[in-house]
């Protein structure tokens, strides 16, 4: 299995949508064959549309708000006394997160193809607000689907999203998490594929989802590539990029221009969410060695029982909660371009503390599992190394989970 | 020898009615329960398809996922469904049963290792959800060695290109999804349209069969009776949820539904 150079990994797929000939795919019910083919089309050649393009950048510049700050912790670098701690605030989007990049482009595709109404799933509810909104601006009905569990602790989000005019569906199948809202979103297109766009969180479900989700989030990595050079004159020769990974849409956009880079210049670290120190259950299926299978019409590295049942996943982060993991980092593992890892629950809050008490910057939990990673490995490496850690959402949202664990006077005093 | 679901529809033909069949899930709501189930509906059903419970099944309504939750909680695995269909068959040996899930339970046990326990527990076909055409070419290639009908399934956003090149491959019997819906919707066009666009995908070949299902319930049955053959699923998973609540015999309730659903398109 082989990475090639000079094209970009969302179009590296064959025929059938399968990286690396075995991740991704289009496992999907006959109903939806004709829909994504569409979708397919209409992508490949918005893609290459120059007006497009200007008018995706449009939206992105004077609505989200782009380039999002390339800051350097000063203080946490100084408190670790290794190397150098930058930060990609990502969290600066308008709604707060990266999901708003992939919202923006699947309203845009919506609009171009006439559907009145969009589906979407959320975890962490960032992709469901941040479709919400988007929806909102560009005049589509929107219809979000989230686990039970989800809806109970990431409710500042959900008050967003109804805010917003979506009608948020909770999903009480299964174990009430993301991989059941992905589900009920997938039952919801088949049954309604012709008058409805969907919209995948993150990159993963069938292939097409896989890639406009990864080219919409790169707008992460093009930001990055310019504002290094701005600070450092040209691409540090030792660069490291740490990001959290579940279904890998912020990770993937945070490397992707970096791709053709030599690995001991520019490293990618994906920290996978290794849930509760004391549980068996995680959410990291790469760090921990899990088989493939199909999950969300795409073949990939999965937690599953040895019949082939997608197993429930534990972590105290909701966007991090999924079982399976985009193709493109299954791809990216195998071709061991980049390295994966886990943080837990406790190290993730650990991080929080560390980073709040240092910066004012305050990273939601999915980024958190990120810094605990970063901070661990910038105690051992040299000053010249410039890490970067991709603060990819908000701690807003995680208000009720941050004061139940660390305690009031810890979230307010932030 | 001809495959028993061949046979099921020439039988059905000569009584001038469509096939009537039936769809349950193994295991739901146990293994001896779902055994039992199969064994008292085998008498006016033609075709039993048995459904293999997965926990992320992308295209059931919530009949089915009740029931295939039930069926795995009850510690449902696959070799266990495999029991079933082969006691099943001492039972009733030339009664057809077709296994019904999703790609990935078939992916982990290895493909080949699941047609070989297919063929020596007595499976006559396979549908399997999340593999459509062409991805499937290879592994319907391999039911055919084997003798087993990869059954393939045709749905109303299916293009005509698409139908063509589908049936061109397909065994001897597909599935057409009535309308856009996961099983057990209710049934949102008109019996008529379901009928016209059968119509069209029989004219491709009209030697092949082609049964139709999803939203067929004791109401909507007597319509459809022109298609070679219908499929009733998720109102009898829901038959089986009902009598559970209320404390009743599932085997009694299903097996009296199935006869009342043969009555139907006599």
């Amino acid at each position: 299995m082989k990475l090639k150079k000079g094209i970009p990994v969302i179009d590296q797929g064959n025929k059938l949508g399968f990286w690396g000939g075995k991740f991704g795919g289009n496992f999907v019910p006959e109903t939806l064959k004709k829909p994504i083919e569409d979708l397919e089309v209409l992508f490949n050649k918005l893609k290459k549309d120059k007006k497009f393009i200007q008018e995706r950048d449009k939206y992105f510049k004077n609505w989200i708000g782009v380039p999002t700050r390339f800051i350097k912790l000063e203080n946490l670098t100084k408190h670790v006394g290794g190397a150098q701690i930058w930060s990609k605030v990502v969290s600066d989007a308008n709604g707060g997160a990266h999901k708003i990049y992939n919202a923006t482009v699947h309203c845009l595709l919506a609009k171009r193809s006439g559907k009145k109404v969009i589906c979407g799933d959320t975890g962490a509810g960032y992709a469901g607000k941040m479709l919400s909104m988007a929806a909102k601006k560009f005049g589509l009905r929107c219809k979000i689907f989230m686990g039970a569990k989800d809806i109970v602790r990431q409710q500042p989000n959900v008050k967003a999203m109804k805010k917003n005019g979506a009608e948020v569906v909770p999903v009480y199948s299964g174990s009430q998490t993301l991989v059941d809202a992905v589900s009920e979103c997938m039952r919801f297109w088949v049954a309604n594929c012709d008058t409805s766009a969907m919209c995948v969180g993150s990159t993963v479900g069938p292939a097409v989802f896989v890639r406009i989700c990864g080219w919409s989030t790169s707008q992460i990595s093009r930001e990055l590539k310019v504002q290094l050079i701005d600070e450092f004159g040209s691409i540090p020769k030792k660069l490291k990029l740490y990001n959290c990974v579940g279904g890998g849409s912020s990770s993937f956009g945070f490397w992707n221009e970096f791709m053709d880079y030599d690995k001991k210049q520019c490293e990618f670290i994906g920290v996978e969410a290794g849930g509760p120190a004391k549980s068996k259950k995680h959410a990291a299926p790469l760090t921990y060695g899990s088989k493939i299978g199909i999950l969300h019409g795409a073949a990939q590295y999965v937690n599953q029982n040895p019949d082939g049942q997608i197993e429930e996943t534990e972590s105290i982060s909701a966007g991090l909660d999924y079982p399976g993991i985009s193709p493109l980092h299954c791809f990216l593992k195998d071709t061991k371009r980049a390295r994966y890892t886990a943080a837990s629950d406790e190290q993730a809050l650990e991080a929080y503390k560390l980073v709040t008490r240092f910066e004012k910057l305050k990273p939601s939990l999915e980024p958190s599992h990120a810094f605990a990673v970063a901070i661990a490995e910038s105690k051992k490496l040299s000053k010249d190394t410039i890490v970067v850690v991709n603060s990819c959402g908000d701690a807003y949202k995680d208000r009720g989970i941050l004061e139940k664990r660390l305690g009031k006077k810890y979230v307010k005093s932030n | 020898m001809l495959n028993p679901i061949s046979v099921a529809f020439i039988k059905a033909k000569q009584e001038n009615r469509p096939a009537l069949l039936t769809y349950t899930v193994a295991g739901d709501s146990s293994k001896k329960q779902s055994l039992n189930i199969l064994k008292s509906i085998s008498k006016n059903a033609d075709i039993l398809e048995v459904g293999v419970p997965h926990n992320t099944p992308v295209a059931d309504g919530s009949q089915i996922q009740t029931s295939a939750y039930r069926a795995i909680k009850n510690g449902i695995k696959v070799n266990d469904i495999f029991k079933i269909v082969k006691d099943f068959k001492k039972f009733d040996k030339n009664k057809p049963i077709i296994l019904m899930g999703y790609y990935n339970m078939i992916f982990q046990y290895g493909e080949n290792k699941f047609l070989n326990k297919c063929k020596s527990s007595g499976v006559n076909g396979l549908i399997v959800v999340d593999l459509p055409w062409p991805e499937n070419k290879d592994f319907a290639k391999k039911c055919k060695k084997k003798s087993i009908y990869f059954i393939q399934l045709l749905s109303p956003t299916t293009t005509k290109i698409r139908l063509k090149k589908i049936i061109k491959d397909s065994h001897p019997m597909s599935y057409f999804i009535s309308m856009l819906s996961t099983t057990g919707g209710k049934l949102k066009v008109s019996p008529k349209d379901i009928i016209d666009n059968y119509i069209k995908i029989k004219k491709i070949n009209p030697k092949k069969k082609v049964v139709i299902g999803f939203g067929i319930t004791e109401k909507t049955i007597d319509k459809l009776k022109s298609a070679d053959g219908l499929v009733v699923g998720s109102a009898i998973c829901k038959e089986i949820s009902k009598s559970l609540k209320h404390r009743q015999n599932p085997v009694t309730n299903v097996s009296n539904l199935v006869k009342k659903l043969k009555s139907k398109i006599l």
